[in-house]
């Protein structure tokens, strides 16, 4: 259903596996994604769901001595699982661009702003040093920097969180890369800054017609920026749509639990939601079945699947498992379980 | 009476500077800041990074020395140390902090970390003082083995719900809750927020709760105040911030909050734009020509607002 | 930065004093003076007593202290008893000897231990790393007059490849190229010696350094940018691991300076350390008293000297 044109990452069964001791475990566990040009796909899930571990696996920086990557990652008829290193550095920073969390421990303490956002130039691009430095005023004065001549000349100490933020997402975008992945991106700035950073990477995107990968565990940040959401639990992705499509009409228990629990801005101060149980360590996965089915006890074995798959629930929305079918909380009536 | 009346606090710090190293000048943290918290209520102190709101915190605990100002505890001024001795003050206000991994001791059992403050201020034999740390975990909903572990053993959440146990281990009047769950995934947030409500009304406890998510603070509080550069830009009830905000601060902090329709994406967008620009533009006319907040004006009966002047409309 | 320096050089100004009080204060407690190893039983102790009063050693304390920091201003630190000439020549002369293996054992020392710190740092837990480690805590667990002592002995005595005493051949003229081989040939075994001694601290400086910074997000945002691997370590994550190292260097230097006892003393070489303890041995005072102060100010120094180098190094701890 989508034109090979738009495709930009496809990602077919893949598994990223930890050693934890002897043995490795899954934490993302057969992940089935496609990006597309021109989007901001966000994934979201909580802390232990496989989502960074997802974003680095496509950049390929896993320590590789303790990782296992299987599957596929298709970029341009490329599969980026397995690439030798000096190919993937040659799509590292110029076909892929990634930005971090946090902002100041992303910035070398000992080199200028103007030589970190250049160093991507230099092994991507035949420019001159005068070109580079150009184009890192020109990049400087894009992602919102007020005064680019004195801010290519300082350390990262020296700028604002949201400032440095600013700098990682230029040193993102310095080659114009089709594909960006942001990593928790606003996670450690205030509210005000979070909003202009995300209105940047709207921008840029807009601009670029890049895709965007947008990992975070804020639904508030997904519903205002993104196109399509990946919702993941425990290593595997339970729910997948438009951003209208899941916060509107929620489907798997989990995003359906997930949405509950959040303070609701119009809502009375009543007790919140829980999700009974924790979120299961690495070591503790179950390997079969419907691994939300432990933190939802009263939904009947049957209603779930064996072998969980991806069900189309309705354009370009997909659910995994069939307990969404008969889900309900347990303070509702099983009959009017449809939110 | 409040439990706590907070009257004109400042607690500045000295800059030091030039060849002698001598004081030229002070960070304002905290620049004159009143307010009051119920007995039993939970009063929200919302601000960014470098407002001035943990300074708050900290000095209502004693852990900050105050500049000026008095900060009165059942009507006694607690800045004096010989007062806080007195009304045992220091077990009366206990501190939950944000980072639950480096506030627990990791050498330390959780049953000597929860009964550490009940050491401190009561005599009971082991026997009753294992009783007690049981009855706490009860309390937050841990399991009474959890005792015998390490703070490393636990997950972020549950170490949020023994930092909670600490705190109520001497039956205190007020809880100072700094950021308590902004380090939580969104589903355990909500379990320690209920946490924190239920306690409250089993117990009748008053919070601090001190927080920069609008969200939290809007589910937790009735009254509360929008603090910037060390100062209170807005006081209200939660219908007067939320539905009525007056200062630009406000109004531009709720602009910022995301929603979760992504339907209502490009109004929300177009009303920040609007908001943002009205704070550029106007930014000087809400600061005096130090950037220094002006007096609160009262709006209404709750509701005051560091405007520069009285306005009638209401409307900028 | 250049009003910093100078700040912190007046705040030397009371801990010298300070210093300076304590050490001649301690030197006049120690049992003994000067005279007391001329005691023969043929002394006439009246002849004693005169020669003291002469030498002022019967005032005050306070007196004979104003004496000596009112003499140290004008370079005078008074005559040492044992080599009967001034103190400033004497430690002048032994100052050039301990510089020259000071240089040369600082350079040993780091082109030892920096390569092996990157080796070890760069290829954690491996079999190179593991080896480097089990090197190090031998020089750290062995005393280092032990190692000493071996390496005159096999190297100097059994193999007889260098020189084994003093700074340089009693048969060569000064000046000439053959005194400077001398010389050189005189620190060699002292200096490669010393060096290998002192280069645990720093490999294990740098290791650490290393294996933190490889974890750093700053290292995974270079990666991120396709710098290839060999360029994120020598960019980012050796040159940020060097810092420490960069600051503890003035505090190396001026310690080197003050001159090894060990080193010097079992390699016989007329260096400080060499002097310090042997007028200790004859209680030349003066000589001794001296010899503290000077140690006294160049560890403040060499405090001082780090700060400015790592205000150099590091952009965040840039002063003004």
């Amino acid at each position: 259903m989508e034109k090979p044109e738009d495709l930009l990452l496809d990602i077919q069964h893949l598994h990223t596996a930890f050693r934890v001791g002897d043995d490795f475990y899954d934490a993302v566990d057969d992940v089935n994604l496609t990006l597309r040009k021109d989007e901001i796909l966000a994934i979201v899930g909580e802390s232990g769901s496989g989502k960074s571990t997802l974003a680095t696996s496509i950049i390929g920086l896993h320590n590789p001595l303790n990782t296992k990557v299987t599957g596929d990652i298709l970029y341009n008829n490329l599969n980026l699982v397995g690439l030798n290193e000096p190919i993937y550095n040659r799509i590292r920073g110029n076909d892929i661009g990634m930005i971090f969390q946090d902002p100041l421990a992303a910035l070398n303490p000992l080199m200028r702003i103007g030589d970190q956002i250049a160093e991507t130039l230099v092994y991507h691009t035949k420019m001159t040093k005068e070109q580079r430095d150009a184009r890192v005023l020109e990049l400087l004065a894009q992602v919102g920097i007020p005064n680019p001549q004195r801010t290519f000349r300082q350390y990262p100490h020296e700028l604002s969180g949201g400032m440095r933020q600013r700098i990682v997402i230029a040193i993102a975008i310095a080659c114009k890369p089709p594909i960006i992945i942001a990593d928790e991106p606003t996670t450690a700035l205030d509210v005000t800054i979070q909003a202009q950073i995300l209105d940047l990477l709207r921008d840029i995107q807009k601009e670029t017609h890049s895709g965007i990968i947008l990992i975070t565990h804020d639904l508030g940040v997904v519903a205002e920026t993104a196109d399509r959401v990946a919702v993941m639990y425990a290593g595997q992705m339970v729910e997948l749509g438009t951003a209208q499509d899941v916060f509107a009409h929620p489907t798997h228990p989990y995003t359906r639990s997930l949405l509950r629990s959040m303070p609701q801005a119009d809502a009375d101060d009543d007790e919140l939601h829980v999700i009974q149980g924790v979120v299961p360590s690495l070591k503790n996965m179950q390997m079969t079945g419907c691994r939300f089915a432990e933190r939802i006890p009263w939904v009947p074995e049957t209603a779930h699947e064996a072998t969980p798959t991806m069900h189309e629930v309705g354009p370009d929305h997909f659910v995994q498992c069939t307990c969404y079918k008969t889900f309900h909380f347990q303070d509702e009536d099983a009959t009017q379980s449809e939110g | 009476m409040a439990l706590i009346e907070i009257r004109d606090l400042k607690i500045h710090y000295p800059i030091r500077s030039g060849f002698w190293n001598r004081v030229t000048d002070h960070v304002l943290a905290v620049d004159g800041v009143n307010f009051d918290i119920e007995e039993g209520e939970t009063y929200g102190l919302i601000g960014e990074s470098g407002s001035g709101k943990s300074t708050i915190g900290k000095a209502i605990v004693g852990l900050e020395p105050v500049t000026s100002g008095h900060i009165f505890y059942k009507g006694e001024d607690i800045t004096k140390a010989s007062n806080r001795k007195r009304l045992k003050y220091n077990k009366d206000v206990q501190m939950i902090f944000q980072d639950s991994l480096s506030s627990l001791n990791p050498r330390k059992r959780i049953e000597d970390i929860i009964a550490e403050p009940i050491r401190n201020f009561s005599n009971l034999t082991p026997t009753e003082e294992r009783k007690r740390v049981q009855e706490l975990l009860d309390i937050v909903g841990m399991p009474s083995d959890a005792m015998y572990k390490y703070p490393h053993e636990f997950s972020g959440g549950q170490r949020q719900r023994i930092g909670v146990a600490r705190a109520v281990a001497t039956n205190p009047k007020l809880i100072i809750a700094d950021e308590p769950v902004s380090a939580l995934d969104l589903s355990v947030q909500a379990q320690v927020l209920n946490f924190m409500k239920r306690i409250q009304q089993e117990y009748n406890i008053s919070y601090l709760f001190i927080s920069h998510d609008l969200g939290v603070v809007k589910h937790m509080c009735k009254e509360m105040s929008i603090m910037h550069r060390g100062r209170f830009v807005e006081i209200g009830s939660k219908a007067d911030i939320y539905n009525d905000p007056r200062h630009i601060y406000t109004k531009r902090l709720l602009s910022a909050i995301p929603d979760v329709k992504p339907a209502d994406r490009e109004a929300n967008r177009e009303h920040r734009k609007a908001i943002e620009a009205e704070f550029r533009d106007e930014e000087n006319r809400y600061y005096d020509q130090n950037g220094r907040v002006y007096d609160l004006q009262q709006i209404s009966q709750s509701h005051w607002a560091a405007l520069p002047e009285l306005k009638k409309d209401g409307e900028a | 930065m250049w009003k910093t320096i100078l700040r912190r050089f007046l705040v030397m100004i009371p801990q010298l004093i300070l210093l300076s009080v304590l050490v001649f204060v301690l030197a006049k407690m120690m049992p003994g003076d000067p005279f007391t190893g001329m005691i023969t039983p043929q002394t006439d102790p009246k002849q004693l007593d005169a020669l003291r009063a002469a030498a002022g050693l019967n005032d005050p304390w306070w007196t004979q202290y104003f004496r000596w920091v009112g003499n140290l201003f004008q370079g005078d630190l008074g005559n040492s008893y044992a080599y009967r000439r001034p103190v400033t020549g004497l430690i002048g002369d032994r100052a050039v000897n301990t510089f020259w293996l000071a240089l040369f054992t600082l350079v040993i020392s780091y082109a030892i231990s920096i390569p092996l710190g990157v080796i070890a740092g760069r290829f954690e837990d491996s079999n190179r790393d593991k080896a480097i480690q089990v090197y190090t805590f031998i020089l750290l667990a062995v005393p280092s007059f032990v190692f000493l002592l071996f390496s005159l002995l096999i190297f100097g005595y059994i193999l007889d490849w260098f020189p084994t005493s003093g700074y340089v051949s009693l048969n060569v003229d000064a000046g000439t190229p053959a005194y400077w081989l001398s010389r050189f040939q005189h620190i060699l075994l002292p200096g490669l010696t010393a060096g290998l001694l002192s280069t645990s601290g720093t490999i294990q400086y740098l290791r650490a350094g290393v294996i933190d910074n490889t974890n750093e997000d700053f290292v995974r945002t270079a990666r991120s940018k396709g710098v290839p691997e060999r360029v994120v370590f020598s960019k980012h994550i050796l040159r940020n691991s060097l810092l420490p190292i960069a600051a503890f260097m003035g505090n190396s230097i001026t310690g080197l300076l003050g001159g090894s006892i060990y080193v010097e003393t079992i390699f016989s070489y007329q260096g400080m350390g060499q002097l310090f303890i042997s007028s200790i041995g004859t209680r030349d005072y003066s000589v001794i008293t001296a010899l503290t102060l000077l140690f006294g100010f160049l560890t403040l120094l060499g405090n001082l000297l780090s700060d400015i180098i790592m205000s150099i190094v590091d952009p965040r701890i840039r002063v003004e």
